[in-house]
């Protein structure tokens, strides 16, 4: 571990700077010291030769669940931090359906504590909206904006009241954070997946897309009210896409993320038929009701991921999030209509978006902007420098390789969540070093994984 | 074939029955049956049934099986019929219902399903409230699975049981038109019928109210075989068969329908609408009936019912899945 490190001969895409050629980076006192063409280094630096590979910004998660406190036995700071570092992800934000929600001040210390003295990455917690995340009353969001919550969330659930989600939007206006809304109507939910031909055909109750749609165009609606900031979480529907084209044609304030499965997943998964044209070709492990796939908002329809495909590389989505839900065997070990929503994603989450690139879908750069400069400019006004390799920001960098090749094993998660259906499919693109603050948080491996292995 | 060798050899008996098709180690639907595989359990059945028709109906076939039927769900028919096509070859059954087993306790289904599979149980019958439960036991443990029913997705043993009783009465299924009634969003009979009919040569049509239709059915099933009419006195017509299902009293409650009357008046299967049908047309029903709201108590129990045929072939249906799977199981 060195706070000095020399990063030699990477292809550096640092879009916030419209760059992309072959450089050197420096990296001193954990920050961006220099970038430029045969950098000499000071004595005793690390020195780390990227030639083949890409060096990006340390990519920002906007939207991961910790579990910690209150639910360690699906994660902690430290293992969803280290999944984290192992995926690329320099800077995580953490939901707030912990027990106790992240309600007070009190509980954001000790998650910024907990991650300063366990965390291999940057944490920053987003808080609840209503105190409990009950949807009644509003937190202090003054104090918690003050104690570092970079934005404000009921997630898991959405604010369903539209009165109080005007007070949320009109009271976080001048502290200039977003509001994160789950968008699902929860009484046109009640679903298991989407509402559809495989839930038709698997006898499985649906969540039709008008239920996360209806809750997208009210949140715009009050968006224009009360000139507050939304920022629509795991977008999943293709008319949810057509609602945010709008409101960001019309200026509002209004951004989005997308997951990387809403990206290359669709409901045939649950069929156990997973073959989506976005997946590189393996061997088929998929299995009908293999409760991993199950996760809100559900896997959508091929037309519904080409949207998002497309939203994403025009900017309509503004980044990429994992929505990381790990989850204990004994919630995913049961009946589908039992069985808790979500997938474990921080490990898989590069090489699962990087199968666009390699289909010609999406460029590298474009790729890397969503997973640096996009999310970091929702909950980054300046401040943090983070998602870009300016001289000065932070010493946050994910070196990966695009074409290293490598099967999903759970068993190797650094994340508690084994819950992914990636489990035994081979992904194209792998991170090969994740640098935080200077240190090297993180270093994988440089081989591909030819066999089945 | 001869009665007496049936008692005798059964398993060479059944042999004369096209074989070979019937490698399967579970019955979970009859989405992935092919046509041969179901017509090898209704020749089955056809031999099953000559041993229901005995003064002592009772063969060793299955002398020393252990078969656990596992019922989280409420059932006479389904559950009473296992049993006894169990016990008429001789196999030890023993009956499992949610509320007289650590299910209180809140042990798992696969923890359930482990523990018989610690106990040395050769098929397993399960019926379970929830879609896909009899995958997620034959996927994580050893047992042969038999799906009595889960949720709203599949009851093969039910859908065979309406295939054996119309191919009785009609000789085959081809260009048998059949109607299925009703609840087809909420029903698992709907849907394994809508595969296994088809299979086997019928056009089969779904009528209901249109809140009670699943979404996407041609992207579901295919539309080969298979149509949608929200009329039923518009799908009756020409129809060979009308199975009516059972609709039950809380989709008023959840809002699907606006009354029992009204549904009445639209869905009920009677004489006036039967007579739309083709002359020799037949009703079926898999039972429990709401006998005055979707068929009437005069149809139900009259000359075109086949109602009390059903229950009995659904003895011999489910003999011959339980011969199948159970004796295959000492092969491996």
């Amino acid at each position: 571990m060195s706070r000095s490190i020399l990063i030699k001969d990477g292809r550096i895409i640092d879009p916030r700077n419209g760059m992309d050629a072959v450089s050197d980076l420096l990296i001193l006192e954990g920050k961006v010291a220099e970038v430029g063409k045969a950098l000499a280094a000071p004595e005793g630096t690390l020195v780390l030769n990227a030639r083949g590979l890409v060096v990006s910004p340390g990519f920002v998660d906007l939207h991961c669940h910790l579990r910690e406190p209150g639910f360690e036995e699906k994660e902690t700071i430290a293992t969803g931090t280290l999944a984290a570092a192992r995926g690329g992800f320099t800077t995580v934000c953490c939901m707030p359906n912990t027990q106790p929600a992240i309600d007070t001040r009190a509980t954001v210390d000790f998650i910024l504590a907990k991650a300063r003295s366990e965390g291999a990455v940057r944490v920053l917690p987003v808080a609840a909206v209503t105190k409990g995340r009950t949807g009644g009353q509003l937190v202090e969001m003054g104090e918690l904006a003050e104690a570092g919550a970079v934005g404000f969330s009921d997630d898991g659930d959405p604010v369903a009241d539209p009165r109080l989600m005007r007070s949320a939007l009109t009271y976080t206006r001048p502290l200039g954070l977003p509001v994160m809304d789950h968008c699902e109507d929860p009484s046109l939910s009640g679903g298991v997946m989407h509402e559809g031909k495989v839930s038709t055909r698997l006898g499985l109750r649906g969540i039709p897309a008008a239920a996360e749609e209806s809750m997208v165009a009210r949140d715009i609606l009050l968006a224009e009210l009360t000139g507050g900031s939304v920022h629509i979480a795991h977008i999943s529907a293709a008319g949810s896409v057509e609602l945010v084209r709008r409101a960001k044609a019309k200026g509002l304030p209004v951004t989005a993320e997308v997951t990387p499965h809403h990206l290359t997943l669709t409901h045939e998964w649950i069929t156990g038929d997973g073959t989506t044209e976005a997946q590189q070709p393996a061997a088929n492990t998929g299995y009908p009701y293999d409760t991993n796939t199950k996760v809100n908002p559900p896997l959508r329809e091929s037309a519904d991921v080409d949207v998002m495909v497309e939203a994403l590389r025009e900017g309509i989505i503004d980044a990429i999030a994992t929505d990381h839900a790990p989850h204990t065997i004994v919630e995913k070990l049961c009946p589908y209509d039992e069985a808790a929503f979500g997938i474990s994603v921080l490990e898989t989450g590069l090489g699962s978006v990087l199968s666009l690139f390699h289909q010609g879908r999406i460029d590298l750069p474009t790729l890397v902007a969503r997973l640096t400069v996009g999310p970091a400019g929702i909950i980054d006004h300046g401040g943090l420098g983070l998602g870009t390799l300016s001289v000065g920001a932070p010493g946050d960098v994910t070196v990966f390789d695009p074409d290293i090749e490598w099967v999903v094993d759970v068993e190797r998660f650094s994340s508690k969540g084994r819950n992914s259906p990636l489990h035994g499919r081979r992904l194209k693109g792998g991170v090969v070093a994740t640098v935080f603050n200077g240190s090297v948080v993180f270093e994988g491996s440089r081989e591909a994984v030819t066999d089945g292995r | 074939m001869n009665l007496a060798r049936a008692v005798e050899q059964p398993a060479a008996t059944l042999r004369a029955v096209p074989s070979g098709n019937l490698r399967r180690r579970h019955v979970l639907d009859l989405e992935d049956f092919s046509p041969e595989e179901i017509e090898e359990v209704l020749g089955t059945a056809e031999a099953m049934r000559e041993v229901l028709a005995r003064p002592i109906r009772k063969v060793p076939t299955l002398r020393g099986k252990t078969i656990i039927t596992l019922f989280y769900e409420a059932s006479t028919r389904t559950r009473a019929s296992f049993e006894q096509a169990g016990k008429i070859i001789s196999a030890d059954v023993i009956n499992m219902t949610a509320s007289m087993s650590s299910i209180e306790k809140g042990e798992s289904l696969i923890d359930t399903a482990r523990t018989f599979q610690a106990m040395g149980t050769d098929v397993l019958v399960l019926r379970h409230p929830m879609s896909g439960s009899a995958h997620l036991v034959a996927r994580h443990t050893d047992l042969a699975v038999i799906n009595a029913g889960d949720g709203f997705h599949a009851h093969p043993s039910q859908a065979l049981l309406d295939i054996y009783t119309i191919q009785q009465r009609f000789g085959s299924l081809h260009g048998i038109k059949v109607v299925i009634v009703g609840d087809i969003l909420h029903s698992r009979v709907a849907r394994s019928n809508i595969w296994g009919l088809r299979k086997m040569g019928a056009h089969v049509v779904l009528c209901g109210p249109p809140t009670l239709l699943p979404a996407d059915v041609a992207g579901a099933f295919g539309l080969e075989g298979l149509s949608v009419e929200v009329n039923l006195d518009t799908a009756i017509r020409d129809a060979d068969v009308v199975m009516a299902l059972r609709i039950q009293k809380e989709r008023q409650e959840s809002g699907l329908l606006p009354s029992q009357r009204e549904y009445v008046r639209y869905y009920q299967v009677n004489e006036e609408r039967m007579a739309m049908a083709k002359e020799n047309a037949l009703v079926m029903h898999p039972g429990p009936m709401n006998e005055g709201i979707e068929i009437s108590p005069t149809l139900a129990h009259g000359a075109r019912s086949l109602v009390e045929a059903q229950v009995t072939n659904g003895v011999a249906i489910r003999m011959a899945l339980l011969y199948m799977l159970a004796a295959g199981s000492e092969n491996e």
